[in-house]
């Protein structure tokens, strides 16, 4: 054995063999994708472009770019009144994962739990582990609109809990949270001593309210960990860009990890973050628009096609049940991919009680999703055809 | 502006029971709607946007950009000499405009004789037109906010967390 137990023992992702099957599948019409489909917008890249030209091409602080840093806490005080110190309370990390790592690894003592919602996105289980934490999950479902309720937060606390991690608007649900509903988890929080892990990096597309940071809440800011970045709001997956904001203490020994495993994130990607931050409202609010919209359309057409769904309130997601069709998600994806060459990622992905549903990404042309209703819509139909 | 009109901006085929869906209300309120922007004439055309070089078999038409100098009339302005102007078919588009021109024509013709002719013995001559300045389109790049290129595949991967 030549590989360490803590990373041997990380189960693999289940569902590999079948991302395979749609990587090796063509004129596939995909609802598979955890991007925005959007390109980044054409003033943010030209921005980068320039900067090369201009030779800026070196490591930059370990935090970030000061100016960066100030265009960002700038941002947060003009969205949201948060009041965050640009040099010793906010750190710029190669995405928004490398940001919960650094909190997991700043934060947990050998065997401290953490407690995770589910279904959430794959990497937060693993992060912990890798931490040396314990991941404590906290089942969502269905009748809660996947929603984390105080009572199930104080159930799942137990004595060695560090932090609780909370995923709004959330993928793969697209749940989200109104002010009240996350005051009530607060005093959880407070109760309990716990840090929250706040995971906000689909906070600009939130449809139906307002978006409240978690550290905006009375007595939270100190308590907060609060992780975003650039991915989703401004379609920029591929410059690996986030953040972390939070209580100074935490925030160095952060600093500390990242100085010693990356250095800094790359220059050119922090320059373009820059022209975002400034610059990129008009893009968010047009992409926000869009999606909305597609929301709409895909949850009223699965619904018409009796594939319960629920509305997300943000994201770009939405969880369906298929239930109805009384077969396996990984099943039912591998069937639909096969007969009608439709992608989309079975719930089991997301979590271990998952499997009645199913996540599909409206992060896709309107065509596109016109195209895949109509052909899970031919899919269902010879089902049920096949049934009778 | 109403959120029907701008999805049908976008993509005038979108059929009325998805836009009712986008938008949340009943089909028939959407049906209703579209019908009433087009009796008003809020809508006036449906239309496709082509790129003439990947059109096969489509003569496009010979396209110009003329800037025209006109010497205002008193009580109507410009509107009369405007009225003038783009009544004739060949002008697709007419603009008054701020700056060293006033009228901004977009003209077709089969060929560049066609738009010369048009602009010798019909344009020019008029009256109240002082001076023209004729621009020959020869290449389009982007129109109506749509880039005439071949679209590039999505760099994306078809499925990712």
């Amino acid at each position: 054995m030549y590989v360490a137990k803590l990373v041997n023992d990380l189960p693999p992702s289940g569902i590999r063999a079948f991302f395979d099957l749609v990587m090796g599948m063509k004129d596939v019409v995909s609802l598979g994708v955890g991007e925005p489909d959007f390109v980044t917008p054409w003033h943010i890249r030209e921005k980068a472009i320039y900067s090369l030209e201009q030779g800026y091409t070196s490591y930059t602080s370990n935090k970030g770019m000061p100016e960066l840093r100030k265009d960002i806490c700038a941002s947060l005080k003009h969205r949201y009144g948060l009041d965050y110190h640009w040099d010793n309370e906010l750190l710029i990390t190669v995405g928004g994962s490398e940001a919960l790592d650094l909190a997991c690894r700043a934060l947990l003592e050998p065997g401290e739990k953490v407690i995770i919602h589910e279904p959430c996105f794959v990497a937060y289980a693993p992060l912990v582990k890798l931490a040396g934490g314990v991941p404590v999950p906290l089942i969502t479902t269905e009748e809660d609109g996947f929603k984390v309720t105080p009572e199930k937060l104080e159930k799942c606390w137990q004595k060695g809990t560090k932090a609780f991690l909370l995923n709004y608007p959330c993928n793969p649900t697209g749940t989200s949270y109104t002010r009240s509903e996350l005051l009530a988890l607060a005093k959880v929080a407070k109760k309990r001593d716990m840090i929250v892990l706040s995971d906000e990096i689909y906070d600009e597309l939130t449809y139906d309210f307002d978006h409240t940071p978690f550290a905006t809440l009375p007595d939270m800011k100190e308590r907060v960990i609060y992780l975003n970045g650039f991915s989703k709001s401004y379609a920029m997956t591929g410059w690996r860009l986030g953040w972390a904001a939070g209580n100074e203490k935490i925030l160095a020994a952060m600093t500390k990890i990242h100085q010693y495993q990356v250095m800094c994130a790359s220059i050119t990607s922090q320059m373009a973050g820059r022209e975002a931050v400034n610059h990129g409202r008009p893009d968010v609010l047009a992409m926000k628009k869009e999606y909305n919209r597609r929301r709409n359309f895909i949850v009223a057409s699965l619904n018409e096609l009796g594939l319960d769904c629920h509305m997300p309130q943000g994201a770009f997601y939405a969880f369906p049940s298929i239930k109805s069709l009384k077969m396996s998600s990984i099943d039912f994806a591998k069937d639909l991919l096969e007969q009608q060459k439709v992608a989309l990622v079975p719930g089991g992905a997301f979590g271990s009680q998952c499997g009645d549903h199913v996540r599909i990404s409206y992060a896709s042309s309107y065509d596109n999703l016109r195209e895949a209703v109509s052909r899970i819509g031919v899919y269902l139909k010879a089902r049920h055809g096949k049934k009778r | 502006m109403d959120e029907i009109l701008d999805i049908l901006i976008n993509d005038a085929r979108t059929p009325a029971e998805d836009i009712a869906k986008m938008v949340k209300k009943p089909v028939a309120a959407v049906k209703k709607a579209i019908k009433k922007y087009e009796e008003d004439g809020t809508i006036v055309q449906y239309k496709a946007v082509v790129n003439p070089e990947l059109a096969e078999g489509l003569s496009a038409p010979v396209r110009a950009l003329i800037e025209v100098s006109i010497t205002p009339q008193k009580d109507v302005g410009f509107d009369a000499v405007a009225e003038r102007i783009y009544s004739f078919t060949e002008v697709s588009s007419c603009y008054l405009v701020s700056g060293s021109y006033d009228l901004l024509l977009i003209v077709e013709g089969k060929s560049i004789q066609t738009v010369a002719e048009f602009v010798s013995s019909k344009l020019s001559p008029m009256e109240n037109v002082r001076q023209t300045t004729t621009h020959f389109l020869l290449k389009k790049y982007k129109e109506e906010g749509k880039i005439f290129k071949q679209p590039a595949r999505s760099k994306r991967l078809n499925i990712s967390y």
